[in-house]
């Protein structure tokens, strides 16, 4: 990639924060808020420790269920059900969790394996019935977000619950083996102040670790080829040997997989349990983050950071009686925009080819061949 | 490829399983609609047989017609509106969202204005984000599951938004709630036939009772808006099917560059079809408040607009095939809001129709299939038999799980246009 094409890419997502403020200035002023000053307050707000640990817990659950998105979106496949697939895993992970105790590296491993198993198994429904009997997984990811939140609450209610009596349903919590330590110290090492009531989540490593697995999985093996390439031409990935059927399931069972796992900073760092008021909406969010960062690994990040920058920064809006739902315009328009904008850049990139391939033929045309070529 | 510019009467025979008319053949127009009205009173006579078992008659009771009906409606409008859009070469994963704007902006114009004006408005609201779509798939040729999956987050956050600013401050509304809608718009019964299909009813015959207990469920304290919304179907298919304005529509559908190469404008027909796409999307989401909660609430649009494209898919693209599934989703959700025992008696209804599979199965001697379908026959049947009621998350499940169960057995005999959610570019045909 030269640095001009490079420069065109970067336009795209600009542009399109750059319209989004705009929409979002023009709600602004509907309301009677100069936008100026609600946007440089926002950003003061947010140039605290205590903010950017917030951002960052923010970023964690969101950048998961981007990377869980984008595995899908390589070869094309469109799992919607991320949401369903990350809630139903977080509550077996919930309720496991809090029911073992065992030695803390082990204990984690294995809420993180229930987790991965349930979100895997749940998209694996979608990619079979697509495979066996051809519904479009948009479709059954969709129906079978709904079903999860039915089998959720059926399980909350009936068998996970801790204690009967109360009123508060939720699972057993986790004892302290079953806990991650914050990262705060990382504030302190680096001469920060300590966020304050804020604690940086430790499931960020996690995070990182399943970004690098997501670009070693897509640009460093085989399998990640044969992904790309079913998507970019499945007709051409199928006549060099790709199983289309595997492909599908396999695809749908590793973002499934990654989706189970969603859920898990919270859990491990501040909710220790599964509860009725779990938060929710990070699946369809990791939609947005995922289109916002063309399924790049650092894109997502990028794009994961600056949502959890809106909507962390957005708290001081609600102070000021603006109200804070600005930044959930902000955030649809920024997916419209960039998309369209990609496109847009896709369509200049691409005429500046052709235009460069034609000024090639004509300048080493002698034959008078490229008058054809250019007629 | 130019024969699919023609009419229906080039296409494959099972690619027109709900195609209601067939050009010169009567006949077979009228045995196609004895088959359907025949296989409809054989489900409802199964619904009597387990009705009589069950001791239950909530299964087919003009309550739970006239409940499904209502609740069939709005999947019907979001089906026809993918059904626009589709034919013309567009999907539209963004109906929820259309639909998320029309009970937002009915529920608007209908507290502030009037009930018809939230109707108008409903239309308006989903007609805009049509049009957001058309914008991005048409002009910018983004990918249509992109854009569609983008117009849903942007009309939740956009609806959300105008929640808080315009219902916070008023009594009874609120950052996910409009004040209630005061007044409504009327009802109607069929003079006489009502009377006399209540009192068959009331009778309480076997079978003959529960089919005038259908018929009473349409013509019984029925809205006008339901009346306008059910003549939508015929309407749409003589647009489509009858008018050369819908030929060209739906070549689009088919093969964009074969139209363009006959001067149709591509581009143009494909904007009227997302933008009528949103409206009747929105027009749904209207129905949702206007007439059946007489109230906008955050989510109430709970997935419909995706069981539309369910319905759309069953329906296998024509209107009569987008009724039909619709009325089926309705239906579980009638049931599902009538709770426990009618869901119960489902159970029943599920076993003997997979017994009946079974038996079909093993007389054209697939042997597989026919063990699938037993034992889940006989798990329905033990289900029904060792309990009483159904937990009502199961119950609250049901639209999905019976979307789910469709499409699985529905799919694979379907046929969607020939150039649906490719993307088109003017003048770039191969």
């Amino acid at each position: 990639m030269n640095s001009r094409k490079m420069l065109l890419s970067l336009l795209a997502p600009a542009s399109a924060i750059i319209f989004a403020l705009i929409v979002a200035s023009i709600a602004l002023l509907a309301v009677g808020r100069n936008p100026i000053d609600a946007f440089s307050s926002m950003w003061d707000f947010a140039a605290t420790t205590t903010s950017v640990a917030s951002i960052i817990n923010r970023a964690i659950p969101l950048y998961i269920a981007a990377v869980a998105v984008a595995v899908g979106f390589q070869m094309g496949l469109f799992n919607i059900g991320v949401e369903g697939q990350y809630l139903l895993a977080a509550l077996f992970a919930g309720w496991v969790g809090g029911n073992i105790g065992l030695w803390q590296p082990l204990h984690i491993a294995v809420v993180i394996l229930v987790a991965v198993l349930v979100g895997a198994i749940w998209a694996g429904i979608a990619g079979f019935l697509k495979i066996t009997r051809g519904v479009h997984e948009v479709i059954s990811t969709i129906m079978l977000n709904f079903i999860a939140f039915s089998v959720i609450a059926y399980l909350l209610s009936n068998w996970f619950r801790d204690d009967p009596t109360s009123l508060n349903l939720k699972t057993r919590t986790f004892p302290e083996s079953g806990q991650i330590p914050d990262l705060n110290w990382l504030f302190t090492m680096f001469g920060f102040n300590e966020p304050g009531g804020i604690a940086l989540q430790g499931f960020l490593f996690v995070a990182i670790g399943i970004g690098i697995f997501y670009y070693l999985l897509v640009k460093r093996t085989r399998f990640g080829f044969e992904l790309r390439a079913s998507g970019m031409n499945p007709g051409a990935a199928r006549l060099s040997g790709v199983a289309p059927k595997r492909m599908v399931l396999t695809t749908m069972m590793i973002s499934g997989g990654v989706a189970g796992m969603v859920g898990l900073s919270t859990m491990f760092g501040n909710m220790h349990s599964y509860t009725q008021d779990f938060p929710r909406n990070f699946g369809f969010t990791g939609i947005a983050v995922a289109l916002l960062g063309r399924n790049s690994a650092v894109g997502m990040a990028l794009g994961a950071l600056l949502f959890g920058f809106m909507e962390r920064s957005a708290l001081i809006l609600d102070l000021e009686d603006t109200p804070k739902e600005v930044v959930q315009i902000m955030q649809g328009v920024v997916v419209l925009a960039v998309v369209v904008a990609y496109e847009v850049v896709n369509r200049m990139i691409e005429r500046r080819e052709v235009k460069a391939a034609a000024d090639a033929t004509r300048s080493t045309d002698v034959n008078g061949v490229g008058e054809e070529v250019s007629a | 490829m130019t024969g699919r510019l023609d009419d229906s009467n080039t296409r494959l025979p099972d690619s027109a399983e709900f195609e209601p008319d067939v050009d010169a053949k009567p006949s077979l127009l009228e045995s196609r609609a004895l088959r359907y009205t025949a296989l409809a009173l054989a489900g409802i006579l199964l619904l009597s047989i387990v009705q009589a078992i069950a001791g239950t008659t909530e299964l087919t009771s003009s309550g739970t017609w006239a409940a499904a009906i209502r609740l069939g409606i709005p999947i019907m409008l979001a089906g026809l509106g993918g059904l626009f859009s589709e034919r013309s070469g567009v999907v539209n994963i963004g109906l929820e969202g259309m639909m998320v704007a029309g009970t937002w902006f009915g529920a608007w114009a209908g507290w502030d204005l009037g009930p018809w004006y939230g109707v108008a408005f409903g239309i308006m609201g989903g007609a805009i984000f049509g049009l957001i779509h058309a914008i991005a798939t048409v002009t910018f040729a983004v990918d249509h599951i992109v854009s569609g999956v983008a117009i849903n987050i942007l009309a939740a956050g956009a609806m959300r938004f105008l929640s808080v600013v315009v219902y916070s401050p008023e009594s009874g509304g609120g950052a996910t709630q409009s004040p209630r809608i005061q007044s409504q718009i009327g009802t109607f019964d069929v003079p006489l036939i009502s009377d006399a299909l209540n009192w068959v009813e009331d009778r309480a015959i076997f079978f003959i009772s529960d089919v005038a207990g259908l018929l009473a469920g349409f013509t019984t304290k029925m809205s006008w808006l339901t009346l306008v919304a059910l003549l939508i179907i015929p309407a749409t298919w003589w647009l489509l099917w009858r008018t050369a304005w819908g030929l060209r529509l739906r070549s689009c559908g088919e093969n964009p560059y074969a139209a363009e190469s006959l001067g149709v404008r591509v581009l143009r027909m494909k904007y009227y079809a997302v933008v009528i796409s949103g409206a009747l999307a929105g027009l749904g989401g209207a129905y949702l408040v206007v007439v059946q909660a007489g109230i906008y609430r955050e989510g109430m649009t709970a997935g419909r607009g995706f069981i539309g494209l369910a319905a759309l898919i069953f329906g296998n693209w024509y209107p009569f095939g987008v009724a039909a599934g619709a009325s089926v989703f309705g239906y579980a959700d009638a049931l599902s809001l009538r709770q426990g025992e009618a869901v119960h008696a489902l159970l029943l209804v599920a076993a003997i129709a997979l017994a009946i599979m079974t038996v079909w199965a093993l007389t054209r001697g697939k042997v597989t299939a026919a063990i699938i379908q037993g034992v889940a026959a006989a798990f329905f049947l033990g289900w029904y038999l060792m309990t009483d009621s159904v937990p009502t998350q199961v119950v609250a499940a049901l639209p999905y799980l019976v979307t789910l169960l469709v499409l699985s057995l529905a799919t694979q005999r379907l046929r969607m246009p020939a150039a649906d959610g490719l993307r088109y570019r003017k003048g770039e045909a191969i």
